[in-house]
Order: structure tokens, then C-alpha cells, then sequence
């Protein structure tokens, strides 16, 4: 969706080790101007150290770097087109606001005052007008977020860099900010680059996610695709949930894949649409999200196909009920999601029940 | 009936302690030249005679001229080496800062006069300067611990942000760092003074016969006539350390509230 913009950041097979311990494995990526792009992946799998490899914090052990065109190899940080917000957001404690946001204008040439409405202009971009006068040590961890963001701002970055930005604020603050960072990704149209383990919040902020799993980028996409059509099932898995069937691919042609599903039978699929990975050993697993399956309650009709379930569990969560069900002919229960609607009952563990699904919404991972 | 035993072991403690405390500003105002009660009737004299003696006002100065640059050069190097400590990790980081701490252990006695050995072996005369260097070495282990508490509660990220926001390392040490960290500098700084101010064993040594505070008050007390004036400085002397620990307190506890961490204790 973005490909015709011009690259910002081009990375090109970036090594990283500390000591005996490879960080980053040949990371190669590039980044679009303008884009909101998120490195996403569990604790430990180098996001982190890639985002400050950007940054100019962290050196690399091969590969190349490229900002805006520019080798930055030899470039530090304080010389770099790109600004910071801290997972701790690093608010300087001794400094007022003001000051604090507009540290980074020290050598401006501007006059003070000039220098001062920019720090007003930034401060009401993040709706701290009026903010500037107190001590940084006084805020709320919201607004030391928004002092960070309008400090690192203020600058006008080619990029924007957020280290786990919003993993410090309470649940609802969360949500308020992942909006808030989305209007200001478009109000400012610059470069962000946020690094999350929080796939919820990726899928959410991002044009563009590159899953990174043990120093690799495992997988880069939209987040639609990313959840759709996943390229392995640790993907699969960390994205969301998803439920999985073995499954024997019988013939490939024209386009389609004969597959015998456990529990699901013979089916035919799209290779285009719905096949995804490697061809290897192990044998094929068929994929597919909680939602796209559904139990049908008494004398509903199934949109596509049905298979006979026993329900194995129940969580209720006020809007949804999961049920962990086992298919008839399978080993192992799959979960559906169900939106508790007007009307619909909440089944209890032991019952016999149908369940609709469609092979639509398959994926098979080879 | 159950006995209290904690409680009074802690006020035994505390009157062991501090009795001998309370006691000299008691006969500091006593009008006898004896230390023996019953009290005698109240007196100022005991001040006016340390206020009027010439050398107690030489070794007064001595003692601030010692205390004064112990202080301030203890704790340049102890910010040197409590900020490498932290900063940085190398291979020889904890055996360095191992031998830094040595002195705080070492008996003094034996520090001295190892340091009396070389001193004289080197040619270099006793002196004030000797002394200085002495309590440096003294005073350096206390300056380390009270500024690597200091750095390390600094958020290393702060200094990041400063670079990222454009400053070199030597404007972020000026604008981030040293601001932050001044409080335990001066902290640093009102102990190591106070350490100095009161120290025998190295002044006796490596004194070349310029009286110290704490030289004079040992050779005052020789005399028993002497006494009374000892018990009035003597006085002086701890209103003087209570009021400087105080402050070096406040300003270590400034210094946490500024970086926002929680106290972990200190010595006060």
C-alpha cells in the first residue's frame, strides 16, 4: 500500500553480536518514508537492539545501515536525522517542561523567542498547552509520554523511534495513546517506528509490522496479511490465536491443493490465497482464526460446511464466550470465539454441538 | 512476667553510646577545672579561653586548610571512579574498585606509617601537603560509595536522550549528568570534610609539628588545667559534625528525590 513512496531506512543483511551471542541474524528490511512500521516480537528477539542500531546506539557487527539514502555507519546519535522516545521516557528531572522539550533547540540559531512558541506549538500538539512551567518530576506517566513525544518532536526528525512506548501506561491510557500516536503519525507525516510486544497494539498502530522471532525478521506485512495469511505458525500463533488441524496434501493443480483434514475431510483450496510456508518434512498443518468458525445453536443453518463438536471448555468475558471444542474425528480441542448477541446462550462443558465452518477460511501451512 | 530484653540492650546501647557525648558540653559550662560531680555552677569561660587561644586558631586553620582540599580532591576522584564504575564495564572493573575500598578496612595505623616509610624514603618532607595526601586516601573509599549510589541511580537513558537530542558527551556530562548527581557531590564532599576534620592517626604521623585540631586536642589533654577548654571545644567540635552530617544528609536524599528512585539508606 505504500510502495510508492520513496525508502528511509534500508537495512541490509545487519549482523549484531555481543560476544558469542548473535542479537541480530541478517536482518534485511526497508522502511518507507512516512510510514508507521512496527518491530514486533517476544522479549529477547532483537527488536530492541535494532531500533537503537537506528538510532546510533548500538553499533553493528556487519551489514549496512542506510537513513534517508545515507550510510550512517559513522554517524552518532546527536548527528543522526532520527529522535527517541525512551521506554522510560528519560525525562530529564531537574528541568522544567519547558526546558525539557525544548532542550534539543540549545544550538538553533533561532532567538528565545522564536524557540519558545515552538515549544508552546509542540506542547499543544500533545495537549499539554499551558504545561510548560512545571517540573518534569511532577507529571503524571501520561504526560511524561506526551513531554517525550513533543520533546523528540520538536526537532522534526526524518524519524521517530518508540521503544515500547505506551508498555508503562494502565490498560485504558494504552488505548487513549495508540490513537493519539496514530493522529500525530498523520498530522506530522514523518517516519514512526515503534518497537512492541504487544501484537494487539501493532495490528492496531502499523501500515507495516515486520515479526521478528531470535534475531530474524520472521515475517513483514500489513497487518491484515500478517493476520490472514501468516508464514509459519509461530507467526500464526504470536499474532493471535490459531487452531490447528494435520492435514495430507493429496494433489497440487491449477492453482488448487487437495488437502485430507482431520476432522474437516477432503477440501480443495486457493494456492494463491490460502497456502503459505515452505514445502518441508513434516508434514502439512491446516490453519484457522477463532472467528472464522462458529457453533450453531438450535435449527441455525450453516453457512458452508458443519462438523458434530463436544464442548471441552467455557471462558466468559462479558462481550465473548470462548469455547474450547473437540471436532469429532480430531485429538486435540480448537477454541472458537462466539459474540455473546441478544438471545444466544453460554453452553455448557459436556455439550453436544455443531459447528459451521467454511474452507474459505482455511490456511495451510506446508 | 516477660523481660524486655530488646529493649534494653537497645537502650544500653544507646546510653553507652552516647553518654560520653552528652557529657562534654555538660562540663564545658561546669565553673571547675575538675570532671567530677557534683556541678560547680555555670560558665562561659572554658569558650572565651578556646576563643582566645592563638594556637588553637593556627590548628583551626590548619584543619580547615586540610579538611577543605581533602574534601574537594577525595571527591574528584571518587566521582571519576564511581562514574567509571558505573558507566563502564570492564574486566578489572571489581578488582580496581576492590583496592579503591581497601582503606575504608585497612587499619589507619598501619596505613600511616607505610605511608610515614615511603614518604621519607622518597625525600619528600612532612608537611601539611603530607598530611592532605594521607587523608585522601582516607577519604577517597567514603567519597566511591556515596557517588556510585549516586550514579547508579541515574537512568542510563537520560544520557541517551541527550545525545539523541543533539549534545556531545561533554555538554551531556554538564547539562544531565553533573546536575543530577551534585547533590551526592556535595554530599560526598561534607563527609569527607568531616572525616578529615576529626582524624588523629594520619595528622599525628605525617604532621610535621603544624598543629591539627585533633594533634592539639591530644596534646591539650596531657595537662588537667587544660581539660575544661577541651570539653568547650570539644562541644564545638560535635555541634559542628552533627550540622555537617545533617546536610549531607539532606542533600543525598535531595539527589534521590531529583532522580526519582527510592531510598535504599544511607548513612544517616
Amino acid at each position: 500500500m505504500t510502495s510508492d513512496k520513496p525508502t528511509m531506512i534500508e537495512f541490509q543483511d545487519v549482523q549484531k553480536y555481543y560476544g558469542d551471542y548473535h542479537a541480530l541474524r541478517g536482518i534485511s528490511a526497508t522502511i518507507q518514508a512516512g510510514e508507521f512500521f512496527s518491530l514486533l516480537g517476544p522479549s529477547g528477539c532483537g527488536k530492541t537492539t535494532l531500533l537503537r542500531t537506528i538510532a546510533g546506539f548500538e553499533g553493528i557487527s556487519s551489514g549496512v545501515v542506510l537513513i534517508d539514502g545515507k550510510d550512517v555507519a559513522a554517524v552518532p546519535p546527536n548527528q543522526r536525522p532520527t529522535n527517541m522516545v525512551f521506554q522510560s521516557y528519560a525525562i530529564f528531572p531537574h528541568l522544567t517542561v519547558a526546558q525539557n522539550v525544548g532542550f534539543g533547540l540549545r544550538k538553533d540559531p533561532r532567538s528565545a523567542a522564536d524557540k519558545a512558541r515552538a515549544v508552546d506549538e509542540a506542547l499543544a500538539m500533545v495537549g499539554l498547552s499551558g504545561y510548560g512551567g512545571r517540573a518534569a518530576n511532577a507529571l503524571s506517566g501520561g504526560q511524561r509520554q506526551r513531554v517525550a513525544l513533543a520533546r523528540a518532536l520538536i526537532l522534526k526528525p526524518k524519524v521517530l523511534l518508540l521503544d515500547e512506548p505506551l508498555s508503562a501506561l494502565d490498560k485504558k491510557l494504552r488505548e487513549n495513546m495508540q490513537v493519539e500516536l496514530i493522529r500525530l503519525q498523520r498530522q506530522v507525516g514523518i517516519t514512526f517506528i515503534l518497537v512492541t510486544h504487544d501484537q494487539e497494539e501493532a495490528l492496531v498502530m502499523s501500515d507495516r509490522i515486520a515479526v521478528m522471532f531470535e534475531g530474524q525478521i520472521a515475517q513483514l506485512d500489513s497487518p491484515e496479511r500478517l493476520y490472514r495469511l501468516p508464514k509459519t505458525r509461530a507467526v500464526a500463533n504470536f499474532i493471535g490465536t490459531m487452531n490447528f488441524l494435520s492435514a495430507n496434501i493429496l494433489s497440487e493443480a491449477a492453482g488448487l491443493v487437495e488437502v485430507d483434514v482431520q476432522g474437516f475431510g477432503r477440501l480443495q483450496l486457493d494456492a494463491q490465497k490460502q497456502v503459505t510456508g515452505s514445502p518441508s518434512a513434516n508434514g502439512a498443518t491446516i490453519g484457522f482464526r477463532p472467528e472464522t468458525a462458529t457453533l450453531l445453536f438450535d435449527g441455525q443453518q450453516p453457512s458452508d460446511r458443519e462438523t458434530m463438536a463436544t464442548v471441552e471448555e467455557v471462558v466468559y468475558y462479558g462481550d465473548m464466550t470462548y469455547y474450547d471444542v473437540l471436532l469429532d474425528g480430531t485429538s486435540a480441542p480448537v477454541r472458537l470465539s462466539m459474540r455473546n448477541v441478544f438471545g444466544r446462550p453460554v453452553l455448557d462443558i459436556g455439550t453436544r454441538t455443531r459447528v459451521g465452518w467454511s474452507p474459505g477460511a482455511l490456511v495451510l501451512f506446508r | 512476667m516477660k523481660i524486655p530484653v530488646l529493649r534494653i540492650y537497645t537502650l544500653g546501647y544507646l546510653l553507652f553510646l552516647y553518654c560520653p557525648i552528652v557529657i562534654l558540653p555538660i562540663f564545658a559550662f561546669n565553673d571547675s577545672t575538675a570532671l567530677a560531680f557534683p556541678l560547680q555552677g555555670f560558665t562561659t569561660q572554658w569558650f572565651h579561653n578556646v576563643w582566645n587561644d592563638a594556637v588553637l586558631a593556627k590548628a583551626l586553620k590548619n584543619s580547615l586548610l586540610v579538611a577543605g582540599a581533602t574534601a574537594v580532591l577525595s571527591t574528584i576522584f571518587g566521582t571519576l571512579a564511581a562514574r567509571a564504575n558505573t558507566r563502564y564495564q570492564f574486566k578489572a572493573a571489581a578488582p580496581l574498585m576492590g583496592l579503591i575500598m581497601l582503606p575504608m578496612v585497612l587499619p589507619e595505623i598501619i596505613m600511616a606509617m607505610a605511608l610515614l616509610v615511603v614518604l621519607l624514603s622518597v625525600g619528600i618532607p612532612l608537611s601539611l601537603f603530607t598530611i592532605i595526601l594521607g587523608h585522601v586516601l582516607v577519604c577517597t573509599p567514603f567519597a566511591v560509595a556515596i557517588l556510585t549510589s549516586a550514579f547508579q541511580s541515574l537512568d542510563k537513558s537520560l544520557e541517551e536522550a541527550a545525545y539523541d537530542l543533539g549534545e556531545g558527551p561533554f555538554s551531556t556530562f554538564r547539562l544531565i549528568i553533573l546536575p543530577l548527581v551534585m547533590p551526592g557531590i556535595i554530599s560526598a564532599m561534607l563527609i569527607c570534610f568531616t572525616i578529615s576534620l576529626d582524624e588523629f592517626i594520619v595528622a599525628n604521623f605525617l604532621g610535621s609539628g603544624e598543629p591539627l585540631l585533633s594533634t592539639f586536642i591530644y596534646g591539650q589533654l596531657r595537662s588537667p588545667k587544660n581539660v575544661p577548654n577541651i570539653m568547650a571545644l570539644g562541644t564545638i567540635l560535635v555541634g559542628v559534625s552533627v550540622i555537617l552530617l545533617a546536610l549531607a544528609e539532606f542533600f543525598r536524599r535531595r539527589g534521590l528525590a531529583r532522580t526519582g528512585v527510592k531510598d535504599s539508606g544511607g548513612f544517616l
